[in-house]
């Protein structure tokens, strides 16, 4: 391997501190023992365990694990049916208006599907709330995930699914004996990729939620404003941790399935 | 021969080490009026976009049939097997399987199995499980299943590696189990994609006798697409040559090598030197031609369809020609020539020759090497004699 100069690994340090210091900064002060955020005072877990009391910000991560979940599934199922269309059905009259649209919302800002969600559910008078957020958390992660299959399937050998078709399967006993077992490690990777986006997203929570349905982003958004408190900091380092712990999971699974398919 | 006579001489084929060549060859269910083909291909066209895969073509299979389709890539053989696996729609045509229409079956619901080049054996599996899913299909009682596992696995000598997964295998052993799966549903028809491809020489040589074999044992249908006509030759009761999307040619295949209709066939299987000429004089079995590089040649044909002056093509295969450093007194048909390359290939050797001066046309002749000699009779630029008998030539239309 490659040796790196001295100036080489200078500039990788100074990226990444770049990067990491402000997160693990935070990090490091969820620890504080003093009240005053700047100031460190020891270390403590004390407000680990003030976060636990603090019922109104529980209430909000169990919501928002809620959402993530449902909006992941409904996300992943639908993802994997678009990147199967996309992939199996050739040319088909329309498909590149269809691969734009599923995967416009990546592009998209996200003010602007917040917005035009909004305007969605206000003029089809839908009472905002879980399933309001729910329904925009899928839409737009929908388009990861077809991502995430469809660069699975592309590699996929079809003569295992004539195969199968040929030993008397069916084409949908075909899909659940054969391909869903050969690609779900990519299945599961987009599930997790669309439940911590779901997690993590802000902007789109606040345009197409209502009374009653606070995100846990939206909770800690709304303490900021009052004044960071070293709870606050306590919270977003567990929700790293989560979202690391998903996305590290996520990156093993398809790493395995491109061993296992090479 | 009689249609009772097929049948009856059909079994014995089991016991085809006993007495080879002759019960083999008692095996003509095509030239039998009487016998029900198995598989009928009635006027069936395949195009994809503009090119036309598989051409107005008819074809009838016999149950028992060890059936080889040869071709070079890109010839429409695969499409061919793949409308008869039901992966493929004919635009035009039909497919008759013992007389019922099937071409707008499913290939699920298709009694016809297929092993696939690349076996597609499914990763996720174990090798009994692979050889259990066509059976599961079915809703079989899992004793049921377990027992047919078990004869398959034995069948194709792989006993006690059902719980092996795909990736732990050999490429022969692979080979197997693709076959074992693929004989499972005991298909009346099955259909074998290139199957020696993956497989180095010596295993390959050994693994076409098994299969042949075992479709006597079993007594089943077999069609075989390959472009390695050794594998064809070696396998086939009969064998058809497709080019272009057409069948050229269909018979044994000593009659396809022997006997080539065309220039394409002749050329396709084994080699062959083709000589261009004119016919001289017809007289009763004898054809005279007169050619531009070895002057009259003369050949015993069934030539009632020849004419004096018409154009036609001689083929004379490498291994029918004799050579010798002194002229042949007594041969009819001859030429002189100087060797210009030698291919010592072990068991015989390829000499080429040119005849008919530096801007003439080699020809090649295969010399069998009978005798362990480091010595060889013909060096470089020997000055030789080609010879050949009547029977030699062959006739092939322009």
């Amino acid at each position: 391997m490659k040796r790196l100069g001295p100036g080489l690994i200078m500039a990788l340090v100074a990226g990444f501190a770049f990067l990491y210091l402000p997160i693990l900064a935070l990090i490091a002060y969820s620890f504080n023992a003093s009240r005053l955020v700047t100031v460190w005072g020891g270390f403590s877990t004390h407000w680990y365990g003030a976060l636990m009391a603090n019922q109104p910000l529980l209430d909000a991560a169990w919501l928002s694990i809620r959402l993530a979940f449902v909006s992941a599934s409904v996300a992943t199922a639908l993802g994997t049916l678009a990147a199967l269309a996309l992939v199996r059905y050739g040319a088909f009259r329309g498909r590149t208006l269809f691969a734009g649209m599923v995967l416009a919302p990546l592009l998209m800002p996200e003010v602007i599907t917040g917005l035009s969600l909004l305007l969605l559910f206000v003029s089809a008078q839908v009472e905002r709330g879980f399933w309001t957020v729910t329904i925009a958390h899928a839409t737009f992660s929908l388009g990861f995930a077809c991502i995430v299959v469809q660069s699975r399937l592309a590699g996929f050998d079809r003569s295992l699914e004539e195969a199968a078709r040929d030993l008397g399967a069916t084409p949908i006993v075909t899909f659940w004996t054969v391909t869903l077992p050969l690609i779900w490690p990519a299945v599961a990777a987009a599930w997790m990729l669309a439940f911590t986006l779901s997690l993590d997203d802000l902007v789109i929570a606040s345009f197409t939620t209502g009374p009653g349905a606070t995100t846990l982003p939206m909770r800690l958004y709304s303490a900021v404003r009052l004044g960071v408190s070293p709870e606050i900091n306590a919270a977003c380092t567990i929700m790293i941790g989560a979202v690391a712990l998903v996305v590290i999971a996520a990156s093993l699974l398809l790493k395995r399935d491109q061993l296992a398919s090479a | 021969m009689n249609a009772r006579d097929a049948g009856a001489l059909a079994p014995l084929r089991a016991k085809r080490k006993a007495s080879p060549g002759s019960v083999r060859r008692a095996f003509q269910p095509w030239n039998d009026p009487a016998a029900e083909p198995l598989v009928v291909f009635r006027n069936v066209t395949k195009r994809f976009d503009t090119v036309t895969a598989v051409d107005d073509l008819s074809l009838a299979l016999y149950p028992r049939e060890f059936f080889a389709l040869l071709g070079a890539s890109g010839c429409g053989k695969t499409t061919l097997m793949r409308m008869l696996a039901g992966f493929e729609q004919p635009d035009a045509g039909e497919i008759l399987l013992d007389g019922v229409d099937i071409t707008a079956v499913p290939p699920h619901r298709r009694p016809i199995n297929m092993m696939f080049q690349s076996y597609a054996l499914f990763p996720h599996l174990s090798v009994g499980d692979n050889i259990a899913y066509g059976l599961r299909r079915e809703g079989l009682p899992r004793q049921e299943i377990t027992r047919r596992v078990a004869e398959m696995l034995a069948l194709v000598k792989l006993d006690g590696l059902e719980k092996r997964r795909a990736d732990q295998l050999s490429g022969g052993q692979r080979q197997r189990v693709a076959l074992a799966r693929s004989l499972a549903k005991r298909p009346k028809l099955l259909l074998l994609d290139e199957p020696m491809a993956a497989l180095d020489r010596k295993l390959r040589e050994s693994t076409q006798f098994e299969l042949m074999d075992l479709q006597s044992e079993l007594g089943l249908t077999f069609m075989v697409v390959t472009h390695d006509q050794d594998e064809a030759m070696t396998m086939a009761d009969r064998m058809a040559v497709m080019n272009h999307g057409r069948l050229v040619q269909i018979g044994p295949p000593d009659e396809i090598y022997e006997a080539p209709t065309s220039r394409y066939v002749a050329e396709f299987v084994g080699d062959i030197n083709i000589l261009e000429g004119r016919v001289a004089s017809v007289t009763g079995e004898i054809v005279r031609v007169e050619t531009a590089i070895a002057g009259a040649v003369e050949l015993d044909e069934e030539a009632a369809s020849l004419a004096a002056g018409e154009t036609i093509f001689v083929g004379l295969r490498p291994e029918k020609i004799t050579l010798s450093h002194d002229e042949p007194v007594q041969a009819v048909n001859k030429v002189a020539g100087e060797i210009w390359d030698i291919g010592y290939l072990g068991d015989f050797t390829m000499v080429q020759v040119m005849v008919g001066g530096d801007d003439g046309q080699l020809l090649k002749v295969a010399l069998a090497n009978r005798t362990r000699r480091i010595e060889r009779p013909f060096a470089w630029e020997d000055r030789v004699w080609l010879s050949w008998d009547v029977e030699a030539g062959l006739v092939l239309p322009p």
